[in-house]
């Protein structure tokens, strides 16, 4: 490619000239959109006055980030990012595997398709209405949830004014609403399972659960991988605006996250400055932890995001 | 297949033991959908206190009355309607196309645009900076606001990039340029007719995604009359539960709240319905779709 004589290659794009309108609009909205607010995360290091721009603001080096680093909500704001996220994983990440195994497992049909199209359907709610259940359902006094832990003699919970309470609602709302749509890329890769390994092992007297065990799970490990490379990459960015909607003074101890931090000394009390800081922070810990657990994923199982 | 071999007592506990799980699944996120529905329609007062377990009790239709004359639900439900149609346009209008030109490999500077593109999946200038690019391009409570900002998604991108790779002969391409078909004409005239698919994937996860966002609009909008449902929803179910544990609130606000509060525990269960019912009917319908689009983006990443 590189040896082309460049008359070629120029000829070839004056050719296909057409080709780049089509991607401009994309090109112009990630420029615009992305890569601008790129340009502008170097309000972190700055003084940043609106009336002055981002270029004309004052350099102020890492004071925005010494100040977060001191300040004495640094480490509930860390322990409850990393809480609610390690928490989420390990709650999260089999489940869509169990039940794409136990789907696959069903020869019935009706009865497959049936447990599917009911546990997909929770993915289309909107995260407003999820958080509108939750309080609905988890209310102390009107709830569902409450009539039967009375019914069957405890005491009601005030699961959402309770901090010790916040992780468990935030993480098995999401599992009850994300598991059956997590299974779709699992029973995917199952699908392409050569059934003559599963004859095989038949003929060899292997049980169901071995047949498992040894040839559906070994299937899954490259897709797990990446997912959970996926995952990690964005421990600290998860599920951010369903916290957002749970969150109350109440629960607040166990429920600010940096991201909803964020959000509130930035919009609500406008220091941009300093918001931009502490959304860096964690953007960087992100990308430290994405390529982290890529480089272990490349060594270990082979398969990695790049 | 393995029908004709004789199960063993461990394969038969162990699809005892499946089907057993499987239908604790089922009943476990059946069970709220058909609360929401029976409490939608049933006496506030019985499903409070705890006397509606499954099925409707005291049936009236007075909440689904009260939200048909809320002037907010509606003036929400409209824009939202609005905003959906007109971003999921704008969405088509940027994928498709770049997703096309991507998908050929007599594009020069092909992996530089991928990988301008995808780099935005791992790194991003965050929500400040983006809000400060939002407001300096006077989009703040505009229409606009709702949609610029999330004018394409990578991921979409990349199964559509997919689906023109597997789905258009190369060939087909080759012949066209031989005959002198410009690319314009080859996109109009052979490209779009084969896309009838993507375009209803991507329709369908874009327009999912403009009817169900919110975070948009609760930072660029605060013009009542712009607010999408999701916002008057969040209202309506959120804020009026968290703002009662608040107790520094003056007489008038407080009033105001009260009757709002009044307001949505006769509705709450309502507007869960409402607001969903678009998705909920098209789903059945789509679902295939929506399970090819993630099977076609997991091909290759």
């Amino acid at each position: 490619m590189n040896k082309k004589p460049k008359k070629k290659k120029n000829r070839k794009i004056l050719q296909n000239w057409q080709l780049y309108i089509f991607i401009l609009p994309a090109f112009l909205y990630f420029f615009i959109f992305h890569y601008i607010p790129m340009y502008g995360i170097q309000i972190a290091f700055k003084d940043f006055v609106p009336s002055l721009g981002i270029w004309g603001s004052e350099w102020v080096g890492f004071e925005h980030f010494t100040r977060f680093f001191e300040s004495y909500y640094f480490w509930d704001l860390l322990k409850n990012t990393l809480g609610i996220s390690v928490y989420e994983l390990i709650v999260g990440f089999p489940l869509p595997i169990i039940l794409a195994l136990a789907l696959n497992e069903v020869k019935d049909g009706l009865y497959k398709r049936t447990v599917q199209t009911v546990t997909y359907a929770p993915h289309f709610i909107s995260v407003v209405v999820m958080a509108g259940m939750i309080i609905a359902f988890l209310s102390p006094a009107t709830g569902i949830v409450n009539h039967f832990l009375v019914l069957l003699g405890f005491d009601p919970i005030p699961f959402m004014s309770d901090p010790d309470w916040f992780k468990t609602v935030y993480v098995f709302s999401g599992v009850w609403q994300s598991t059956g749509w997590g299974t779709i890329i699992y029973l995917a890769a199952l699908s392409g399972v050569d059934p003559q390994h599963h004859e095989a092992a038949i003929v060899d007297g292997a049980t169901r659960l071995q047949r498992i065990w040894h040839i559906n799970i070994p299937t899954l490990v490259p897709t797990m991988v990446i997912l959970l490379i996926m995952n990690v990459g964005n421990l600290l960015a998860m599920g951010f605006e369903k916290i957002l909607l749970l969150q109350n003074p109440l629960n607040l101890e166990s429920s600010n996250v940096i991201a909803t931090f964020v959000y509130q000394a930035g919009l609500l009390d406008a220091q941009y400055s300093f918001a931009a800081a502490v959304g860096l922070f964690n953007a960087i810990i992100n990308a430290i932890l994405l390529i982290t657990v890529n480089q272990i994923a490349k060594k270990r199982s082979e398969t990695s995001l790049w | 297949m393995n029908s004709a071999i004789n199960e063993t007592g461990v394969d038969k506990f162990m699809k005892i033991f499946i089907y057993i799980f499987l239908t604790f699944a089922l009943l476990i996120v059946l069970y709220p959908l058909i609360y929401i529905i029976s409490a939608s329609v049933s006496d506030p007062a019985a499903v409070n206190s705890g006397e509606m377990w499954l099925l409707p009790k005291g049936f009236t239709l007075e909440g689904y009355k009260m939200i048909l004359e809320n002037d907010e639900i509606w003036r929400g439900y409209l824009n939202t309607i609005f905003y959906t149609a007109l971003g999921t346009l704008i969405n088509l209008a940027v994928t498709i196309p770049a997703a096309y030109a991507l998908s050929r490999k007599d594009l020069t500077g092909r992996n530089f645009f991928m990988g301008m593109f995808v780099l935005t999946m791992f790194f991003s200038g965050g929500l400040i900076p983006t809000y400060l690019v939002v407001k300096s391009l006077g989009l703040i409570d505009t229409i606009w606001a709702m949609v610029l900002p999330n004018a394409a998604a990578v991921w979409n991108i990349v199964i559509a990039r997919v689906f023109f790779q597997v789905t258009v002969p190369k060939e087909l391409e080759e012949a066209a340029i031989i005959d002198g078909c410009s690319n314009f004409k080859m996109f109009m005239k052979i490209i779009l007719p084969l896309s009838a698919p993507i375009i209803a994937v991507m329709a369908l996860f874009y327009g999912v995604g403009h009817w169900n966002s919110y975070f948009n609009a609760l930072i660029y909008i605060s013009d009542k009359d712009l607010f999408p449902l999701q916002l008057v929803l969040r209202e309506i179910l959120v804020l009026q539960e968290m703002s009662s544990q608040s107790t520094n609130l003056t007489g008038n606000m407080a009033e105001a709240l009260h009757s709002k509060q009044q307001l949505a525990a006769i509705i709450k269960y309502g507007v869960m319905i409402v607001s969903t019912l678009p998705v909920i009917i098209v789903y059945p319908f789509l679902q295939r779709y929506f399970v090819k689009g993630v099977m076609i983006g997991s091909l290759k990443g």
